[in-house]
């Protein structure tokens, strides 16, 4: 039952998407040239009155000619489209680990500690609706750096989550548990290994799942404007050669690396899941 | 002076307000009790007279707000290895098998054995409860019953000096609670353990306790006797109903139950009797053993004083 079930869904699935790339296709044909192109018109290539937004068929072509080599390095201004999502990642993960190092530690913290929680709960609620850009001009002043700039964007939009999930998970560890460490003598360290982070667990992979989305979401603006490296840059160098084809390309890729993250991180939570 | 093993001094407990400027909650008063060593002693009384809190004082879970408890010459302050608990909601860590739930615990018990000898020491009340070839399952993986019994089989491995169960069996259905009494029975029978027991099932507390502690009502709740189950070892639970002194004992709790619990915790009540008892026994405040079957009357049925 269940595989006919995704098996009509695959193929809803493909039906959709065929549909849409036909309506996209078709309906997006270069007008027809109402006179008969000059010789120095034919010359030029012919010209096309209008920009259009390119066709799927454009960009698989693209797709194939740029994954087929993805890695290569022509310079600044031309390198493949694997190597650019590397460098994106690259960043990404460093200010995300570095995020997970301080914000899993104070989480714990915070939820352990009703004097902390409330003692930091306004800098947090505070510093938590801030956009991630807006750090980027006094982060570009202070670490002099766009590289490492963007890498503490980064972090600083993928702590939230982490530390806001971990304390709640901490915090809301069920009395009965507590008291199986207290009645075993079990210490503060192994009650926090053996009892209170296995208990957490769940929900501190889950803020860490929200983080890595909202980190890759943030990667591809600070790249925009840090430039030099990196899928956002990729994006928006492309938008400046007016090579629309790329745009839409790399957008595609953007969703599908996102997609991926996504993914390891659904994977490790239901590692940590337990059923009571 | 009383030399008992587990000796609960004059215990009050008074939860304060939950709101600010309230009144405050005596849910024990003036309780005491003794345990002797080797004892397996139940406690019943209604819901809500506090019994759980006795409990949890006894755990080191809470602390009483006056009165103490000596177990073995120490006064009990803080949660410790001595004293096994077993929950009536089972109290497993749901992310680790059953066998790690236990080795967990033998390992702090015994921090300097080796894992193979706490791997051993485990698998032998695995099986005792038998449980053999379900260790490596998930709390949530196991029935109920078999929850209950990894959980009996820890507390029972960590070998405390004193096992403390709440309601142990209030969760389960008849049969399963029926095949699982036995086992403890068996079980305690083997190791000669200390037990003190909670439970609302008269049954159950005829069929496995040398002696019974009566509860009044709360607040202001105390232990008002301690009923002497004289049926002889080993019991089974077909067996014993046809005892003699079954049915009296069996009367004698309903009737506590339904209507003396309640009479004993009305105040003016309280301080009447309270007085002809501490007359009665010689300033005698542990409850007054009793025993039905050999008495008749209400008044007579004090036999034994306390006069240790």
């Amino acid at each position: 039952m269940l595989s006919s079930l995704n098996a009509k869904a695959a193929i809803l699935s493909v039906v959709m998407l065929a549909v849409f790339l036909l309506v996209w296709e078709f309906g997006n044909q270069p007008p027809e040239a109402k006179v008969n192109l000059s010789e120095y018109e034919m010359l030029m290539g012919g010209s096309e009155p209008q920009a259009r937004v390119p066709n799927p068929s454009e960009i698989w072509t693209l797709a194939v000619d740029e994954l087929s080599h993805p890695f290569y390095d022509k310079g600044p201004n031309d390198k493949g489209i694997g190597l650019q999502l590397l460098y994106s990642i690259k960043r990404v993960m460093m200010g995300y680990i570095l995020a997970a190092l301080i914000a899993i530690p104070v989480g714990f913290l915070i939820g352990m500690s009703p004097l902390m929680h409330k003692a930091m709960n306004p800098f947090i609620q505070v510093l938590k609706p801030i956009s991630p850009l807006a750090w980027m001009p006094l982060a570009l002043f202070i670490l002099k750096d766009s590289e490492v700039s963007s890498v503490f964007v980064i972090f600083i939009c993928s702590i939230w989550p982490m530390l806001v999930n971990t304390a709640f998970g901490v915090g809301s560890v069920k009395r009965d548990w507590i008291n199986i460490a207290r009645t075993h003598e079990l210490g503060a360290i192994r009650t926090a290994f053996l009892v209170i982070l296995p208990a957490a667990a769940p929900t501190i992979l889950t803020g860490m799942r929200i983080s890595i989305g909202i980190a890759w979401l943030v990667i591809v603006a600070a790249e925009m404007l840090v430039g030099g490296t990196g899928i956002g840059y990729y994006v928006w160098n492309e938008w400046n050669n007016l090579d629309l084809t790329a745009v839409v390309f790399s957008i595609l890729m953007i969703g599908l690396v996102g997609m991926i993250l996504d993914f390891l991180l659904a994977k490790a939570t239901q590692l940590v899941q337990y059923q009571e | 002076m009383t030399s008992y093993f587990l000796d609960a001094q004059d215990i009050t407990r008074t939860f304060p307000s939950p709101v600010k400027g309230g009144e405050s909650l005596t849910v024990l008063e003036n309780v005491y009790f003794g345990v002797n060593e080797g004892e397996f002693v139940c406690i019943i009384g209604h819901s809500g007279c506090g019994k759980s809190t006795i409990l949890n004082i006894l755990a080191g879970l809470d602390t009483a707000t006056s009165g103490a408890v000596i177990m073995n010459g120490k006064e009990i302050s803080g949660p410790s290895l001595d004293r096994g608990v077993v929950f009536q909601n089972y109290s497993l860590l749901p992310w680790m098998s059953a066998l790690k739930n236990i080795t967990f615990a033998v390992h702090s018990r015994w921090p300097s054995w080796s894992r193979e000898k706490v791997l051993a020491h485990s698998m032998q009340y695995i099986e005792m409860v038998g449980l053999k070839g379900t260790e490596h399952r998930k709390p949530s993986q196991l029935s109920g019953g078999m929850r209950q019994r990894v959980s009996i089989a820890r507390a029972f491995a960590i070998e405390p000096n004193l096992l403390l169960m709440d309601e142990p069996f209030g969760a389960l259905d008849a049969l399963t609670r029926g095949i699982i009494q036995e086992e403890l029975i068996k079980i305690w029978e083997q190791t000669n353990q200390t037990v003190f027991m909670i439970t609302h099932d008269v049954d159950e507390a005829i069929l496995l306790a040398d002696r019974i502690l009566l509860m009044t009502n709360g607040p202001h709740a105390r232990v008002a006797e301690s009923v002497v189950i004289d049926i002889p070892r080993h019991r089974e639970r077909t067996e014993i109903i046809h005892h003699p002194h079954y049915y009296p004992i069996r009367n004698y709790l309903v009737e506590f139950l339904v209507k003396r619990s309640k009479e004993l915790s009305d105040p003016a009540a309280l301080n009447k009797t309270r007085r002809s008892e501490e007359q009665a026994i010689g300033m005698q405040r542990y409850p007054p053993e009793v025993n039905p079957a050999l008495e008749t009357t209400t008044e007579a049925r004090v036999v034994t004083l306390n006069n240790r």
